[in-house]
């Protein structure tokens, strides 16, 4: 018992360093200088340089155009994760309420065909979903970035299995209580599925974060580039004639890797309840 | 408060099943009305259609002087308890109880009156701030008299509301909805398939079996004079011992097996006999019968209940099981004799093909 107590530790143990051993390297070689890690390679122990590098790298306009900052670049990734987030829960939350809630005229097959699109990711519709939008004239653009991608096929699923799973009663006291649709869906569905729209949220932000291929076709323009878009192209312009800022580069990889992180140590909690629990 | 009307109302679902078929009651002010039945007899079906969250097919429902088949629910100034509750999850218990008055757009301080004296008279008082999971089945189901209670209705629909509760508490809710219905004088529908429940709670019994009224009455009326063999088996517990008889030459035979004797003069072919186990009496060693029936029963099995024993037996060898209540301190041994008779007027007669009473007297009493 005890022996296998300490095998389970030991299985956990290597996969937390299996996991984050290359992000402290990441870290470490983040914190020396360009010259320094071109000379030595990939640094293992902390070294003087936080605070240029990181400032650097945030404030400092690199890029092609030398106008961009890292800041810049992490808000168009804030902007993106937030609007995708945001946007699929509303979108998904809608389509589920109308098919759960309302005798659509083939509301089953209509579920089924928005289900069947998760056979069909971004990258297969990449070439018609760039032409539509180019075609619109949405390219370099935050609504190009967000709204192509906010139908959400895995949101409305899992708002649906929500919403069926609310028990019929509630809306027949809420019919009696005088509750119409408007009402019924702001007033109880939307407080009942917080714990859901947080797990969703979640998912759906850390997603968006980590778009690149996307952000990469519609956006040419450096202003709207996010970092995880961002961060090879500045790094390539850095190259050039001189010494490769590779613990620049790391530096980005380490601000682009901390927001998704936060927000799921902050929300994990939520996100177990939401997916596993329902409280009714 | 008013008068409910429903006049040959029926349910046809969209599959072709006839849920309903063609129920009429009236209902008069502040009286309590249970329906009660089977599972599927269209019970729950037809209070919703009063309730409004099911379209009637046919008929009209009125609650005053007002025709609501096409009124919506929340229009039709009624209020509805259902079984699981059916509270707001993530509302306190006041808001739970004042939503519907907020939808209603009703005074902040009309609600706030309202919602305290309603806990009041449910003594839910302390735990206005509360969400519903904090509380226990037996308070969760005050909080859901309490919303049906603020909206002051013209009536209460009850949808089997004590379904859900242990059997204690189920008893001491029933007589607290008895007595604020009373207090309130408001009319209520009441659906259960409890009988015991159907009968404490009534003032007027509708027993419903396959979408029909089998029969509409004090529930008193129901129990001494059921209409059909399925009330007759239905109200009362344990039931009414029922016997398959037919006429053979001039007497009267069980239809199948053997054991009783019984001196009837009907005119009929086939009947059923019905006896209540409390009407079933036995037969002191050396007497002799002094009813219009005599059984001969087997004992199969005794269940004393404390103050009274269900004796379970046979008629003759094998023949039809009869149920009679003897006193808490009988004895008797499985397989033991015993000659139970039962005085005439607590015979019930039934026609053997329809399975409806027959109203005659029909005893020719042994001198």
């Amino acid at each position: 018992m005890k022996s296998i107590k300490l095998l389970d530790h030991v299985i956990l143990i290597l996969g937390a360093l299996f996991m984050l051993v290359p992000v402290g390297f990441a870290f470490f070689t983040s914190t020396h200088d360009a010259i320094s890690v071109y000379q030595n390679g990939l640094q293992f122990t902390p070294g003087g340089h936080f605070v240029d590098t990181y400032t650097a790298v945030l404030t400092e306009a690199g890029g092609f155009t030398k106008e961009v900052t890292g800041l810049t670049m992490a808000w168009n990734s804030l902007v993106l994760g937030l609007g995708f987030a945001i946007g699929k829960i509303i979108i998904s939350m809608l389509a589920a309420y109308a098919i759960v809630y309302f005798r659509l005229p083939l509301g089953t097959f209509i579920f089924w065909i928005i289900f069947s699109t998760l056979l069909l990711p971004l990258e297969v519709r990449i070439l018609p979903s760039y032409e539509i939008v180019q075609g619109l004239g949405m390219m370099n653009s935050y609504s190009g970035l967000i709204i192509p991608l906010i139908a959400s096929a895995t949101g409305t699923f899992y708002f649906r299995q929500f919403f069926k799973s609310v028990p019929d009663e509630l809306v027949e006291a809420a019919r009696i209580d005088g509750a119409g649709p408007i009402k019924f869906f702001i007033d109880i569905l939307v407080p009942l599925s917080k714990t859901m729209v947080a797990a969703i949220f979640i998912i759906m932000f850390v997603y968006g974060w980590n778009q690149y291929l996307w952000p990469t076709l519609i956006t040419t323009d450096e202003g709207y580039f996010t970092l995880v878009r961002g961060m090879k192209q500045i790094l390539q312009v850095w190259i050039g004639a001189q010494i490769p800022d590779t613990n620049q580069a790391m530096a980005l990889a380490i601000l682009a890797m901390l927001p998704p992180v936060i927000i799921v140590v902050i929300f994990q909690s939520w996100f177990v309840k939401g997916l596993v629990e329902s409280e009714k | 408060m008013a008068k409910i009307k429903l006049d040959d109302i029926r349910k046809v679902y969209a599959g072709g099943v006839e849920a309903v078929k063609g129920v009429s009651i009236d209902i008069e002010d502040g009286e309590f009305i249970v329906l009660v039945g089977p599972s599927g007899c269209g019970k729950s079906t037809l209070l919703r259609m009063v309730a409004g969250l099911e379209a009637i097919t046919s008929g009209t429902a009125q609650i005053g002087a007002r025709t609501v088949n096409d009124v919506e629910p929340a229009d039709r100034d009624i209020a509805m308890v259902f079984q699981n509750y059916a509270l707001y999850p993530h509302m306190s218990v006041y808001n739970n109880m004042a939503y519907g008055l907020k939808n209603r757009g009703t005074a902040k301080a009309e609600i706030e009156s309202r919602v305290r004296e309603a806990a009041r008279i449910l003594e839910i008082e302390d735990y206005l701030d509360r969400k519903p999971r904090a509380l226990s089945g037996g308070q969760r189901q005050r909080v859901a008299m309490g919303r049906a209670i603020v909206r002051d209705p013209a009536a209460f629909l009850f949808d089997e509301p004590l379904s859900n509760l242990d059997a204690k508490l189920r008893v001491q809710m029933r007589i607290e909805i008895k007595k604020l219905q009373k207090s309130l004088g408001t009319t209520s529908i009441y659906v259960t398939h409890d009988q015991l429940e159907a009968m404490t709670l009534a003032d007027r019994l509708v027993v419903l079996n396959g979408g029909q009224v089998e029969q509409i009455g004090a529930p008193i009326d129901v129990y001494e004079k059921p209409a059909s063999t399925f009330v007759a088996s239905f109200i009362g517990s344990p039931a009414m011992n029922l016997l398959a008889l037919q006429k053979q030459g001039q007497s009267w035979q069980l239809q199948e097996g053997e054991g009783l004797e019984i001196e009837l003069d009907v005119a009929a072919e086939e009947i059923t006999l019905g006896v209540r186990p409390e009407d079933l009496h036995i037969i002191p060693q050396g007497q002799t019968s002094h009813g219009v029936l005599t059984a001969h029963l087997i004992v199969s099995a005794v269940e004393p209940v404390g103050a009274e024993s269900y004796v379970h037996g046979t008629l003759g060898n094998g023949g039809p099981e009869v149920i009679l209540r003897a006193p808490g301190k009988a004895q008797f041994a499985i397989g033991s004799k015993l000659d139970v008779t039962a005085t005439p007027d607590k015979l019930h007669l039934f026609d053997g093909n329809t399975g409806k009473r027959m109203e005659i007297t029909p005893m020719r009493v042994v001198a």
